[in-house]
């Protein structure tokens, strides 16, 4: 009678300082989906670290029971032997490895000290089939997109003969088809008896495949709802996770559009590395001051790239067409004369390319503008101080000081670091890319409060999504992207999930 | 509260190895019975470790970059005394001069690998592992294999000098110059503390209670001058200390409080970020490397002032001691974490442990055991306590 193929038991665990998780206990039927939901911090990923090993048997309190056996496990290798395998948000793939070697690594087809190469093939298509990933299983990870990387780490977990999967966050990076094929994928598996539990922030996505919600919040479970006996709805979940009513998840807005101020004309970029590949096509856009202005596009439809090589050519080559911004054309050559035009272009990718994790969250928010807070090139520390401590009550950073090391922040306050910096930068002209990926529902909604004032202020925002919803709910126009080009534009009454489908069906049809 | 508690957290390692320095330190004056610390020898180790102390400076830069490190500067040192030595030696040139030719030519060296480095982005390890073949073969070729000696009396005051004492005649066998120069430090310092206090208290931040600065500052002052009248009681206050004390002053001063400065840490902290804040990162390295030759240069000039000779052979295994100093003084070797201070003090762990066992009469063979052990445990150190801080 192993009806929980998973029962965690009374799971504390106390960082230095903190309780991350109190008492919590969360059951798994076999052969479900298990959502597991809750802010960033709530104690999601702890855990998932708990459960895999990564923090071992000992330093936590309670018990685990997997297939009924009480486990104790040292080590990640400990977990992967009992059948968890746990998928992370970076992948832990070796780029530079082919398919079929990542699928196998750690577990490798040998013979004694040999690798069976055609043992490793063999099998890796079988896997391959069966994640619904059509590739050569000699092809270099690298060369494979991120959604089928995400396929890669699946069967390299199937290949452990998992019984119990762990996905945390494994959309976050995804397109609309890839994750869809993914949720479709874990359906598939789930009918040949694998377990999952998914962590994710899209609740969509958590609707649609769980059979199980746990809600986590501030280190305890809120409640486990189950979808056929529970009334699951969307709202339940958030008031759950926020622990108050959200009536409303975009800020309301009455917008104060004014004139033109920045224009963008005929823009063409090359690929940097391969000769003559247009990446963007003849685009032209136009902004006011006042208005928040989304670009919708999938991953890929070169969105970024766009914003990147407005954004002082950071990006491509052979970068032709006309910035224009209150009526005068700009010469932007270099970043730094973005910059003092009244560019701000905060990054979609924050970590790697946005903060410097390193530093305090003074020297990042002051990064863009060390000239205003210096003299003769002497930067004054205590002005960089009062300003970051003015970032941080305006914005509602929470940390300890602004001494704090930015790395150590969560992703939501990271994201309001970031903001801060380029909000210092006094830009007339904000371009945020995926301004809220991969943070939670509350911090989303303060972070939209952050977009709203400022274009209240009368500057003009970009704001590039991949979230619909984002796009629909934020911005008073829309330009769709796909495939280097702009598709449609839609005003704010226009603008639908399925207007917005339509421009890129129709554009896909075009070009074939 | 938190703030003190932020910056003793943030420097941490900083402390550990300066009071790593003090036990080492105590522990060689108690096994040398007293000669460690004796006036003439802190003089010596002074002028013993004057180059390693200015490449270490460099280096630190280059380190904090990204984790660049600079191969050539021993060879760039050995090549500038060949040509110190072919101007001033052979050609008779007048000393002031050839000094400036070499620092100019430190510079050129340093455009020519910075071109490499930074704008054809070829990693600084290969650029400058050719550049220690490249003026290494040089400088042979320029001395013919031949040692040039002897410098004129005018060149070697460099390092052999000292300030001249403007009260000798008084009848007191202290060196009165050395003392003032301590006190005005003193005085400069005390100055610099309390208006930074003002400032502090002005923007309304928390600042350290009065007793407790006080405490701190009366605690500097006593090292300041204890050392001046150290150094007083010997042959007073040799030029290549002060100039190595200008040289410290300038570039913490740079890398910690100016805008350039900023832009090296932000580059090894996140070169792609640091990119879209509007940092010309390709500059930031250029000039790195431009003043690494340069630095090399200087180090160059006063090593072979101290040695009164150019040899071939001269600067061998410099790079390795400024990169172990920087290393043990704290730097990250992924970049964006040092600085000029701790590499400072990581080369004076080197500097004492080296006079330290010698004077015992430790094997050199033993030396380079024992140091290439401290370098291990420093960084080992340094690994352990960030991942428990993680952890």
């Amino acid at each position: 009678m192993a009806e929980y193929i998973l029962e965690m038991r009374e799971i504390t665990k106390v960082f230095p300082g903190v309780k991350a998780l109190e008492n919590v206990n969360l059951k798994v039927r076999k052969g479900e989906i298990h959502a597991l939901v809750g802010e960033n911090g709530a104690g999601k990923s702890t855990l998932m670290n708990i459960l895999s090993g990564v923090y071992p048997y000992g330093t936590y309190g309670g018990s685990i029971l997997f297939e009924g056996r009480e486990c104790e496990f040292k080590g990640i290798k400990d977990s992967e032997r009992a059948g968890i395998a746990i998928i992370h948000q970076e992948l832990a793939l070796v780029p530079s490895l082919s398919i079929g070697e990542n699928i196998f690594l750690g577990n490798e087809r040998a013979k004694k000290w040999f690798i069976d190469w055609n043992q490793t093939n063999v099998q890796a298509v079988k896997l391959m089939k069966k994640v619904g990933l059509k590739e050569n299983p000699l092809t270099l990870v690298k060369d494979i997109g991120v959604g089928k990387q995400q396929l890669v780490e699946i069967a390299k977990a199937l290949a452990k003969n998992v019984k119990l999967l762990i996905l945390d966050e494994p959309t976050a990076a995804l397109n609309e088809e890839d994750s869809e094929n993914l949720l479709k994928l874990l359906l598939e598996l789930k009918k040949e008896g694998i377990t999952s539990i998914l962590i994710s922030h899209k609740l969509n996505e958590v609707l649609e495949v769980a059979d199980s919600i746990t809600i986590l919040r501030d280190g305890r479970v809120v409640e486990t709802i189950s979808k056929h006996k529970d009334d699951v709805s969307e709202d339940r979940i958030i008031k759950g996770m926020v622990g108050r009513e959200l009536t409303n998840r975009f800020p309301e807005r009455v917008p104060k559009i004014g004139e033109v101020i920045f224009e963008v004309k005929n823009w063409t970029v090359y690929h940097p590395l391969i000769e003559g590949k247009k990446v963007i096509k003849d685009v032209s856009i136009e902004v006011r001051r006042g208005e928040i202005v989304g670009i919708y596009g999938l991953m890929g439809s070169g969105r970024t790239e766009f914003a990147m090589s407005v954004f002082g050519r950071s990006y491509g080559k052979n970068i032709s067409g006309k910035i224009i911004k209150n009526g005068r054309e700009l010469v932007i050559n270099s970043v730094r004369q973005a910059i003092e035009n009244g560019l701000a272009y905060v990054t979609e990718d924050r970590k790697s390319a946005g903060l410097i994790l390193m530093d305090d969250i003074k020297r990042n928010i002051s990064l863009a503008s060390l000239d205003s807070i210096s003299k003769n090139m002497v930067v004054d520390e205590n002005r960089e101080i009062y300003v970051a401590e003015e970032y941080r009550r305006k914005l509602n950073i929470k940390c300890s000081s602004v001494l704090q090391r930015t790395g150590n922040l969560s992703g939501g306050n990271q994201q309001k670091v970031l903001l801060s910096k380029w909000i210092f930068s006094r830009p007339d002209i904000l371009i945020l890319d995926e301004p809220t990926r991969g943070i939670d529902v509350g911090a989303k909604y303060e972070i939209y409060k952050i977009i709203n004032g400022l274009a209240d202020e009368g500057k003009a925002v970009i704001l590039i999504s991949s979230e619909l919803p984002e796009i629909l709910g934020m911005c008073d126009r829309v330009y769709v992207m796909n495939e280097g080009r702009i598709v449609g534009e839609l005003g704010r009454e226009e603008a639908s999930q399925e207007s917005i489908m339509k421009c890129i069906m129709q554009s896909i049809k075009e070009v074939v | 509260m938190q703030h003190i508690k932020d910056i003793f957290k943030n420097n941490i390692r900083q402390y550990a190895m300066f009071i790593a320095l003090i036990v080492i330190t105590v522990f060689f004056q108690i096994l040398t019975e007293g000669t460690l610390l004796l006036p003439m020898n802190i003089t010596n180790l002074i002028l013993q470790n004057s180059y390693v102390l200015i490449l270490a400076i460099g280096m630190t830069l280059c380190i904090l970059t990204g984790g660049n490190i600079d191969l050539s500067v021993g060879s760039v040192c050995a090549f500038i005394g060949a040509v110190a030595g072919t101007l001033i030696i052979n050609m008779k040139m007048d000393a002031g001069l050839a000094i400036i030719i070499c620092l100019l030519i430190g510079i050129a060296i340093g455009v020519w690998q910075g071109f490499w480095i930074a704008y054809l982005r070829i990693p600084a390890f290969i650029v400058t592992l050719a550049g220690m073949l490249l003026f290494r073969g040089l400088t042979i070729a320029m001395l013919k294999g031949l040692t040039l000696s002897p410098f004129p009396e005018k060149f070697l005051q460099i390092s052999a000098g000292f300030v001249p004492d403007v009260f000798k005649g008084l009848g007191i066998n202290l060196n009165i110059t050395a003392l003032i120069a301590g006190v005005i430090i003193s005085v400069v310092y005390v100055i610099f503390a309390f208006k930074k206090r003002e400032e502090q208290r002005r923007y309304g931040f928390e600042v350290m209670a009065m007793p407790l600065f006080i405490a701190k500052l009366v605690l500097i002052l006593v090292g300041i001058n204890l050392f001046a009248y150290w150094l007083a009681a010997y042959k007073g206050l040799p030029i290549i200390l002060v100039l190595i004390g200008i040289l410290v002053f300038v570039y913490s001063f740079f890398t910690t409080r100016t805008v350039p400065g900023r832009y090296i840490y932000a580059m090894g902290g996140n070169e792609k970020a640091a990119k879209l804040s509007g940092i010309n990162t390709n500059r930031v390295l250029f000039f790195t490397y431009i003043n690494m030759a340069f630095l090399a240069a200087v180090a160059g000039i006063v090593f072979t002032a101290r040695l009164n000779a150019a040899s071939p052979q001269a600067g061998t295994n410099f790079e390795l001691d400024a990169i172990a100093a920087c290393f043990i003084g704290g730097a990250s070797a992924y970049g964006g974490i040092g600085t000029v201070a701790g590499s400072i003090i990581g080369a004076l762990v080197m500097g004492v442990l080296n006079n330290g066992m010698s004077i015992i009469g430790v094997g050199s063979d033993m030396q380079m055991i024992i140091k290439g052990l401290v370098l291990l445990l420093a960084v080992a150190f340094d690994v352990l306590s960030k991942n428990r801080a993680r952890a």
